[in-house]
């Protein structure tokens, strides 16, 4: 079964191509890239040249819930969201019930997610045993199940130690380290960013150096174990500041950012009557400054991907008192517009820039196949409408949780669709139309 | 010139941050009718007869519930409680829930206190009736607020142009915040006091003057409103001890010295003495802090009626 893209606007910054191309798909690769190619008995695909194609997008951060909150989601509603988002593949995070501390979890989500067939989903193991922070995981067995990174999240790499050992163990395997900084006694029982926001409505307050201390330790460490460590959703300018000075000393240093800390403050909190839990996530939303700064190091480079930290909650949870409710909001539907409307339109970013941002950086990072269409890759293909107006509709969702800030939010750029191993897996009808992709 | 307020805009009363000059008037004119009615011998009006207010507390309090209660009977309204043991809180049952079960009864007004801050505010999504925040966490506590401003106009006519301290807790204080907002909408000067480690973020935002010296504070103030200091903040790493904190920030007679020579002082209790106050200035002659709990049942009364469509001309005529 091959496919011929005929003449579309390719975004694929790895292989340094921007325009218009054919690309060949054959089987599950893609077999060749060129202009004016013979269909040779292809089936043909012609897209409005608004339209444009980029390597699959990858998100490294996810929270799948599957074992054991399935309530939440399942690893099938997760990836049908993903898809239905423009991802072809997701890491997700370990803190399931039991949490992925052994092979046997991790071959579970493979197994399952196979079953569901639809994005790619890579696993990331536990740093420790339990996360508790004192063991750590038998990371290599890890490895050979599926994992691609190790992390605790949900909680800090507990101590400096424990980071070492875990840097030094996983540079074994190629395998970066992902920390969700937060320092636990300034964390405290906050429930939001420590701001004039959560001072004039009463709640308790988590300061941005919570995180960027933890980030400086981890640098520290990195730093003298030649380790990689990967900073999981920075929300605060102190840490943007301790990744730039980590990078510009050589420091094996990523980090990622979430569409809703360059989009939204704490300020949000005082919307809709106050206290409305879709606004309530860890780390939690930031003040304008903090919000401009993430945006300045999507600009400036310093910052290596866009993930969505995507945590689904049932309606029930969310619907407690501020200080009661989970932390977390699902993303991977509302990524794509929000990226493109806040990024791409208000010429924050290029295209090349949109694609290393949500493609090839989370490759690199987790050392991923994917994130070009070079001749041989992966067929993983996102198709984007960058001019359609879309508006997030909560109920709407493909995840199982409908917990989104962005309920209502018109915004500009859409997924067209998505292609997985030469496969389409989702078409957006709303902006294809009926037509066959 | 704008006309007078006659009613309230909002059904609820979720916070001072809601109401406006005109408004908070309102409450106060109200108020001076109803706490006539204390006067009398026969301490009941028919004003809420047939009218049903749930009193749900779910945190501990004495002086508030009781005030409400009181107000509501004095209202003639048919009041029901309901605290957290012996309820089907007890048996896990979320906020929402019990929200959704007594709205099912219909009431006309549901008084609440809850832990929480936003509590009040998430009830208010909810519910057809009226819900009055009787204190929501950190948050707010507005009928103190109200009836802190009544009682002060009682003693100064006015609460534009006089200097407030408001001394203690500050970023736990739900009472602290009410106050700061009405004062200063109302025009007074609010110097607010306490140690660094509980001061809030964002009191700029509030509008009032920040001081870690209870001397400057109280320096000509008109009005020192003392706020309870939990003693479990006396052994974390907010205050190291309460003797060192009575001697940096506890009202003296001495201390006072340098306040106008009228100064009222205010608690809104429970008090520590020893603490936060001194016995001799909690019951000495500057103290009008059981005229507080007395106008508190008149500010209730005036909130309730009002909220319950009670129009302002009305209740003096």
């Amino acid at each position: 079964m091959s496919l011929l893209l005929k003449n579309v606007h390719l975004v694929d910054p790895v292989a340094g191509r921007n325009g218009l191309f054919d690309i060949l798909i054959e089987g599950d690769r893609v077999a060749r890239v060129d202009r004016n190619l013979p269909a040779n008995g292809a089936r043909v695909v012609e897209l409005p040249t608004s339209f444009v194609v980029t390597p699959g997008l990858i998100d490294i951060h996810v929270h799948l819930r599957e074992p054991g909150q399935e309530h939440k989601e399942t690893i099938a509603t997760g990836v049908a969201s993903a898809v239905a988002g423009g991802f072809t593949a997701v890491a997700c995070m370990p803190n399931t019930e039991p949490i992925n501390d052994t092979a046997s979890v991790t071959q579970f989500i493979v197994k399952k997610a196979a079953d569901a067939n639809l994005a790619r989903v890579y696993p990331i193991g536990a740093v420790s045993v339990g996360s508790n922070g004192e063991q750590l995981t038998e990371i290599g067995d890890l490895r050979a199940a599926g994992c691609v990174a190790i992390s605790d999240d949900g909680r800090p790499v507990k101590t400096a130690l424990l980071m070492r050992r875990a840097l030094e163990y996983a540079s074994m395997f190629g395998m970066p380290v992902i920390d969700h900084c937060e320092d636990p006694s300034l964390k405290g029982d906050g429930v939001a960013h420590e701001g004039a926001a959560s001072g004039l409505l009463g709640l308790r307050g988590i300061p941005g150096i919570a995180e960027s201390l933890m980030v400086e330790r981890d640098i520290s460490v990195a730093e003298m174990t030649g380790g990689h460590v990967h900073i999981a959703h920075m929300s605060a300018r102190q840490s943007l500041r301790a990744v730039r000075d980590g990078k510009a000393r050589g420091v094996h240093v990523t980090t990622e950012v979430t569409p809703h800390h360059f989009v939204l403050t704490d300020e949000a909190l005082h919307e809709r009557g106050g206290y409305d839990t879709s606004f309530k996530m860890n780390p939690p939303l930031r003040e304008d400054a903090d919000r401009a700064a993430m945006i300045e190091g999507l600009r400036d480079g310093s910052i290596d991907v866009i993930a969505t930290d995507h945590a689904p909650h049932h309606a029930d949870e969310k619907a407690r008192e501020f200080d009661h409710a989970p932390f977390g909001i699902v993303g991977l539907e509302t990524a794509v517009p929000l990226c493109f409307d806040r990024l791409v339109h208000a010429g924050v970013v290029t295209l090349d820039r949109f694609v290393d941002l949500l493609s090839a950086a989370p490759a690199r990072v987790l050392n991923l196949p994917g994130g070009t269409l070079k001749e041989g890759s992966p067929a993983d293909v996102t198709i984007l409408a960058p001019d359609a107006a879309v508006t997030i509709r909560a109920a709407a969702l493909r995840s199982k949780s409908k917990n989104t800030p962005f309920d209502g939010w018109t915004l500009k750029g859409a997924v067209a669709a998505t292609i997985v191993g030469g496969r389409v897996v989702y078409v957006n009808e709303d902006v294809v139309g009926r037509r066959e992709l | 010139m704008s006309t007078a307020t006659t009613s309230l805009r909002s059904r609820h009363l979720l916070g001072i941050s809601e109401l406006d000059p005109g408004e908070i008037d309102l409450v106060m004119q109200t108020s001076h009718a109803m706490k006539e009615v204390a006067l009398r011998p026969i301490k009941k009006v028919p004003t809420l007869r047939g009218r049903t207010v749930i009193n749900l507390f779910f945190e501990p309090s004495t002086r508030t519930r009781m005030s409400f209660e009181l107000a509501e009977k004095r209202l003639s309204a048919d009041t029901l409680g309901m605290t957290t043991s012996g309820s089907s809180v007890v048996k896990g049952e979320t906020l929402w829930d019990t929200a959704r079960t007594l709205e099912a009864m219909s009431p006309d007004m549901i008084v609440m206190r809850h832990a929480a801050s936003g509590a009040a505010h998430h009830l208010a999504k909810i519910t057809r009736g009226s819900i009055i925040n009787a204190g929501d966490g950190m948050h707010e506590h507005p009928t103190q607020a109200l009836l802190d401003a009544f009682t002060i106009t009682e003693r100064k006519g006015r609460l534009a142009g006089l200097t407030v301290a408001i001394v203690g807790d500050l970023v736990h204080s739900r009472v602290f915040r009410s106050n700061a907002l009405l004062l200063t909408r109302m025009g007074a000067t609010v110097r607010a006091c306490g140690p660094a480690t509980l001061m809030p973020p964002g009191l700029d935002r509030l509008g009032v003057q920040v001081t870690t010296s209870l001397d400057e504070a109280v320096e000509g103030a008109d009005v020192v409103m003392m706020l309870r200091v939990q003693y479990e903040r006396m052994q974390g790493l907010y205050l190291p001890s309460v003797r060192e904190y009575f001697s940096l920030f506890g009202l003296t007679p001495a201390r006072l010295e340098r306040a106008a020579p009228d100064v009222i002082v205010m608690h809104p209790g429970p008090m520590n003495r020893g603490v936060e106050i001194d016995s001799e200035v909690a019951d000495g002659p500057w103290s009008v802090i059981l005229d507080q709990v007395a106008n508190g049942v008149a500010v209730r009364m005036a909130a309730l009626y009002l909220l319950a469509g009670g129009d302002g001309e009305e209740a003096r005529a």
